[in-house]
């Protein structure tokens, strides 16, 4: 479904990816983690396509089709969803309008016809009540004082309104309490765990993995991928650290 | 009566497209009364595409209210200017948006004069240009001796979608009694980046970001405008002047 390939990128023609290959298929959990600095944002910001990273090398195919020839918005209309360590604020902006935006771009793009208000309403409730998330947030400003278990909820609301193939979910943990992580780790098994979709869930550490467990776990050190196994990684991961386990 | 033309050297004018004045009639001035207690409201769209100078002298009696509500959206050089005195108790409002691209200059010109004790004004610009187009606001505030406990407000805002466009502001406050508040505020910024990436990473096109965050900045010119016909009809003439602009 997502294949990575030799993937090479620069920040400020800084190196930062150097060699990352990765495959993911349909109905896979993957899970990414590694030390500060070992790319893992860069990771998903390339895979975003974020102005300011630069791929060098390498490939990146979504179900068959070039990735990195996409613009960001593009991406998104193909399958992709990055989830935001930090999601941006957007004053002014409310969440129904933001939402049913990108949803009906989303739709056009892939020549469907767009929601109305009505419908788009409906499915917000559904997923918003599925993410324990009120319903009067949605009327609120783009995660405008929201607090941090908040704004990552509420970008769960926005990847199951979406519907993605794939799920790049940066550090979607940072900053959650425990109630707060068990809702979303929920939310993504029930958006996203299915035959047919495939999440990449970048994390320091493991605590996530207790409610999303992933099929394959992935060391990321300087750019590449150093160690591939199973959950029981991450567990050694959090036991020994990345040094010890890495070497 | 001949008026003289004025002059870059005239403050008033110092940011005027002085060049397109000759054959505008300067000397249009439209008088308003507000009586005691009463309310007036009135919206102004500066849409022509020759060079404009629209003038207003309002004087709001005693307890009464004026709003204000413009957008100038000319493909010339426009301005519009009020000059308002305000009586004990009055209130005088201001929304106003300056938004475009091409060479115009398009600016909001007020003078605010709290003759009475206790008046209170609230005066909120919000301009957005692209292109080689200028923008500007000048205010000026003056609370006479007799206009103790006067309450001025007074917020500009510029957004430069290109670079090439600019942005002018000038407030001044002028205050000869000591028990007054009076607030103002200017800056000029682009658009968010940040905000920009993230909605290409939920699918929103380019355009329809940038169109989103352009509502987004000029609504708060407009929150004061309740008449919800009136709003929209503002609203749409100050965003149908991004369509189909090159940025």
């Amino acid at each position: 479904m997502l294949q990575i390939d030799n993937l090479h990128a620069t920040v400020a023609d800084k190196p930062i990816l150097n060699g990352l290959t990765l495959q993911v298929n349909a109905g896979e959990v993957h899970a990414i983690m590694g030390p500060n600095g070992a790319g893992k944002s860069t990771l998903a910001y390339t895979l975003g396509g974020r102005p300011g990273y630069e791929v060098t090398d390498g490939s990146v195919t979504l179900n068959g089709q070039d990735l990195l020839a996409l613009d960001p918005h593009e991406r998104a209309a193909a399958g992709l969803f990055l989830g935001f360590q930090y999601p941006v604020e957007i004053p002014g902006v409310s969440n129904v309008q933001f939402l049913r935006e990108a949803l009906n771009s989303q739709r056009r793009a892939r020549g469907e016809a767009p929601l109305t208000g009505g419908e788009f309403l409906k499915l917000a409730r559904e997923k918003a009540a599925l993410l324990k998330l009120d319903m009067d947030m949605l009327k609120r400003q783009v995660n405008v004082g929201f607090s941090g278990g908040e704004k990552k909820r509420a970008e769960m609301v926005q990847m199951g309104i979406l519907d993605p193939a794939v799920a790049i979910l940066d550090e979607t943990d940072s900053g959650l309490d425990i109630d707060a992580l068990r809702v979303v780790g929920d939310g993504i098994n029930a958006i996203m765990r299915r035959p047919d979709k495939a999440v990449v869930l970048i994390t320091h550490y493991q605590r996530l993995l207790d409610y999303v467990r992933p099929d394959f776990v992935h060391i990321l050190s300087k750019g590449r991928i150093i160690k591939t196994g199973g959950p029981e990684l991450a567990l050694e991961l959090e036991e020994h650290g990345y040094e010890a386990v890495a070497a | 009566m001949t008026l003289d033309m004025p002059t870059q050297h005239d403050e008033e004018w110092r940011y005027a497209d002085i060049a397109s004045l000759a054959g505008v009639a300067l000397d249009n001035w439209t008088d308003i009364t507000v009586a005691a207690g009463e309310e007036h409201r009135q919206c102004l769209l500066l849409e022509a595409a020759a060079p404009e100078v629209l003038r207003l002298r309002v004087n709001v009696e005693q307890g009464a209210r004026c709003a204000i509500f413009a957008v100038n959206a000319a493909s010339d050089y426009a301005r519009l200017e009020v000059e308002v005195v305000l009586g004990q108790g009055a209130h005088f409002e201001l929304g106003g948006v300056t938004i475009g691209g091409g060479d115009a200059t398009r600016e909001i010109v007020t003078r605010v004069r709290h003759a009475g004790q206790g008046s209170t004004s609230h005066q909120v610009v919000r301009s957005v240009h692209w292109a080689q187009a200028t923008g500007n606001f000048l205010g000026r505030i003056e609370v006479a001796r007799e206009g103790q406990q006067a309450d001025a407000a007074q917020d500009f805002k510029g957004l430069l979608l290109t670079r090439g466009a600019s942005a002018n502001a000038r407030p001044e406050l002028e205050i000869f009694a000591d028990d007054v508040k009076c607030a103002h505020g200017a800056s000029i910024g682009q658009l968010d980046e940040s905000a920009r990436f993230y909605m290409a990473a939920r699918g929103i096109s380019p355009e329809a970001a940038k169109a989103l965050l352009v509502q987004a900045f000029i609504a708060d010119a407009l929150a004061a405008l309740d008449d919800e016909a009136e709003h929209e009809r503002l609203l749409g003439v100050a965003l149908a002047s991004l369509e189909g602009a090159a940025l």
